[in-house]
């Protein structure tokens, strides 16, 4: 008896793909949970991702859990494949190592698996990969500032958390820079946390009498780093240039703050196309296996306002 | 010095390095800062050093009574977090009732010390009346803020009302006579901190519950009285670092005061506090405090040392002051 059920879900789970559906198919949600702004946002378009897709699809069913830490994620993940009998899994890995080989049981069991953002560690086990383009954002970063300063200048940097993340942003914007004259006088990492950087950049302020720009390479970076120049009184630093696309930020740029005169997104509705896309893969024909890269782009005084959204926290 | 006619009769061999230590490291802090950039003893360097070892400072007073009567708060990070999001949601939601001035400020730091104060009652009920662990309780108490600020900002950011902003701003950047209020504050909180701990009798309870619980109680000593206002007045602490802070930036986020507890244990016992409680040295956390902040002020004016090394070159220096002031003896 149970031999014969457990084969029958199998094949339930491996069949079920493109058929019609007879019954609801589940979805898993597994992402971190918010722990900084940027967690927020994606957690909050998740959610919005959901609700809005269980009105559109009455066949499918969504589960969405949010994880502190790596342990928490994988069992998180393996409940959903034991109690849940997932049909797909849409995953915004906390750290790649520890998350690759409970993702890799969801898929040999059949199932779909959309990896969102940071990679498995182990290529190829994912149908789908949503990704945001690290060493892109650095490099839109550095092209900007590159056309800012015509004549190049002394710049400081606050790098993130270290993670290879951090580095294909730094590296990006690094060879963008190349050749402009623009000089980096010293890199530091704020690590994505405002209070953080308001420290970093006082003693960065103590340190050099003349700093033309400031690459925060994140908003909430940005946040500190200004707070710090406004205290220091100092008129020498001519601009900001933060980056993700938070939303006071946003509405910074589209009012013409001359210090924050443009950003760079790195969006966390990413795991929304993600979301809708395994949604589409679930309920129609239409094929939406491969790698789906979202670009970042250049926040001006031009198109800000495509950019600013009222109800997100971020 | 000073320093040695405050130690208590007890202490024996090795007691100038044992009391001497945390200075020592400071001394040898300063003087390496001042040789690697000259600007390291300018009036704004040392204003920003001072006014951020704030925060940290006026908890890890607070905790130095908390580790003396033989307790431990890992809540405190968390807490602060907690209560400055209350503070800036109070504030907000005054704002159109009483509009931007100090009246609204007053009422938000009424919300943090009596935010503060609950936050520190609890955690004090549940580890005297309820007999719990205070490791326990206070992880516990430290998940549960961390989650509701994390609820309360919907995962993001909360921000303080802009109108608000330019009104609070003051409390963290301005000053009397170029001394900022947080440095203010902070040294008012040490010197009450230190002449308790000295000169009254509820500093001497503390260091006999936590010697001791025993002989303590049966030298009719309140012993859960005791501990319990240790966790108040580092709750109100908590409040008071809470009202210096949230004028920094105006905001408070899931981020706020993360590991803060464990830079306030740090600093206390780099200070001379034993961990296992019985004897606390306030004056001692001070140092500890800045030892810390200096720390980091020194690896970001200096090029040279990998930021990646910055954690590691903490924890030497840590470690450091306080084999500084093992006492030989001490090893058995």
């Amino acid at each position: 008896m149970k031999f014969t059920t457990i084969t029958a879900a199998a094949l339930a789970a491996t069949l079920a793909l493109p058929v019609q559906a007879q019954d609801t198919k589940v979805i898993g949600v597994s992402i971190p949970a918010a722990t900084h702004g940027w967690a927020g946002g994606m957690n909050f378009h998740a959610q919005q991702a959901v609700n809005r897709l269980e009105e559109v699809y009455p066949q499918l069913d969504f589960v969405l859990a949010t994880a502190s830490d790596p342990a928490k994620q994988v069992n998180d993940i393996e409940d959903m494949l034991a109690t849940r009998n997932i049909s797909a899994l849409v995953v915004l890995p906390f750290e790649s190592e520890p998350l690759t080989s409970p993702v890799k049981a969801v898929a040999d069991s059949g199932a779909w698996v959309t990896v969102v953002d940071r990679g498995l560690a182990i290529p190829g086990i994912e149908d789908l990969y949503v990704a945001g383009d690290n060493p892109g954002f650095g490099k839109v970063s550095g092209e900007y500032m590159a056309s800012a300063m015509p004549d190049g200048g002394d710049i400081v940097v606050f790098r993130g958390i270290p993670t290879t993340i951090d580095n294909e942003r730094v590296e990006g914007f690094q060879g963008a820079i190349e050749g402009s004259g623009i000089n980096i006088l010293a890199m530091e990492h704020g690590n994505w946390n405002r209070d953080d950087s308001f420290t970093v950049m006082q003693d960065f302020l103590s340190k050099y009498d003349k700093i033309d720009a400031v690459w925060a390479s994140d908003d909430d970076m940005a946040i500190g780093v200004l707070a710090a120049i406004e205290q220091s009184g100092r008129d020498d630093i001519k601009f900001v240039l933060g980056g993700a696309g938070m939303k006071e930020m946003v509405a910074k740029v589209r009012d013409g703050d001359p210090m924050i005169p443009a950003d760079v997104t790195y969006p966390p509705s990413m795991i929304a196309t993600a979301i809708e896309l395994t949604a589409v893969g679930m309920t129609s024909t239409a094929p939406v296996s491969g790698t789906f890269t979202i670009g970042s782009v250049l926040i001006t005084k031009d198109n800000a306002a495509d950019f600013y959204y009222e109800d997100s926290p971020f | 010095m000073t320093a040695t006619e405050t130690q208590p009769s007890r202490a024996t061999r090795g007691v100038n390095l044992k009391v001497l230590g945390p200075i020592l490291a400071l001394v040898v802090l300063v003087i390496v800062g001042a040789a690697l950039n000259g600007n390291f003893l300018s009036a704004a360097n040392i204003t920003n050093v001072l006014s951020r070892s704030a925060f940290i400072g006026i908890i890890a007073v607070g905790m130095t009574f908390v580790i003396t009567a033989g307790g431990l708060d890992l809540s405190v990070g968390s807490m602060a977090a907690f209560i400055a999001g209350l503070m800036i949601l109070v504030m907000n939601a005054m704002l159109p009732v009483m509009g931007p001035g100090w009246p609204l400020v007053f009422v938000g730091m009424l919300t943090a010390m009596v935010a503060g104060t609950l936050a520190g009652f609890v955690n004090g009920f549940l580890i005297t009346t309820m007999r719990i662990e205070a490791f326990i309780v206070t992880l516990g108490t430290m998940g549960i803020y961390r989650s509701l600020v994390t609820w309360l900002a919907d995962g993001g950011t909360l921000s303080l009302d802009f109108g608000m902003r330019s009104v609070i701003r003051p409390i963290y950047f301005d000053g009397i006579l170029g001394i900022s209020w947080p440095i203010i504050v902070f040294a008012l909180v040490a010197i009450s901190g230190e002449l308790v701990m000295r000169r009254a009798a509820f500093g001497r309870h503390a260091a006999a519950v936590g010697s001791n619980d025993q002989v303590a109680r049966y030298s009719s000593v309140n012993v859960n009285r005791v501990r319990m206002l240790t966790y108040v007045f580092l709750g109100i602490l908590v409040g008071v670092a809470t009202i210096m802070y949230v004028p920094r930036l105006g905001s408070a986020s899931p981020s706020t005061g993360v590991l803060w507890e464990l830079e306030a244990i740090a600093a206390v016992i780099i200070g001379g506090t034993m961990l296992k409680g019985g004897f606390g040295r306030v004056w001692g956390t001070v140092i500890g405090v800045l030892i810390l902040s200096l720390i980091d002020n020194i690896l970001n004016l200096t090029d040279g040392v990998s930021p990646y090394l910055n954690g590691a070159i903490q924890g030497v220096i840590i470690i450091l002051a306080v084999i500084l002031q093992r006492d030989k003896k001490a090893e058995s």
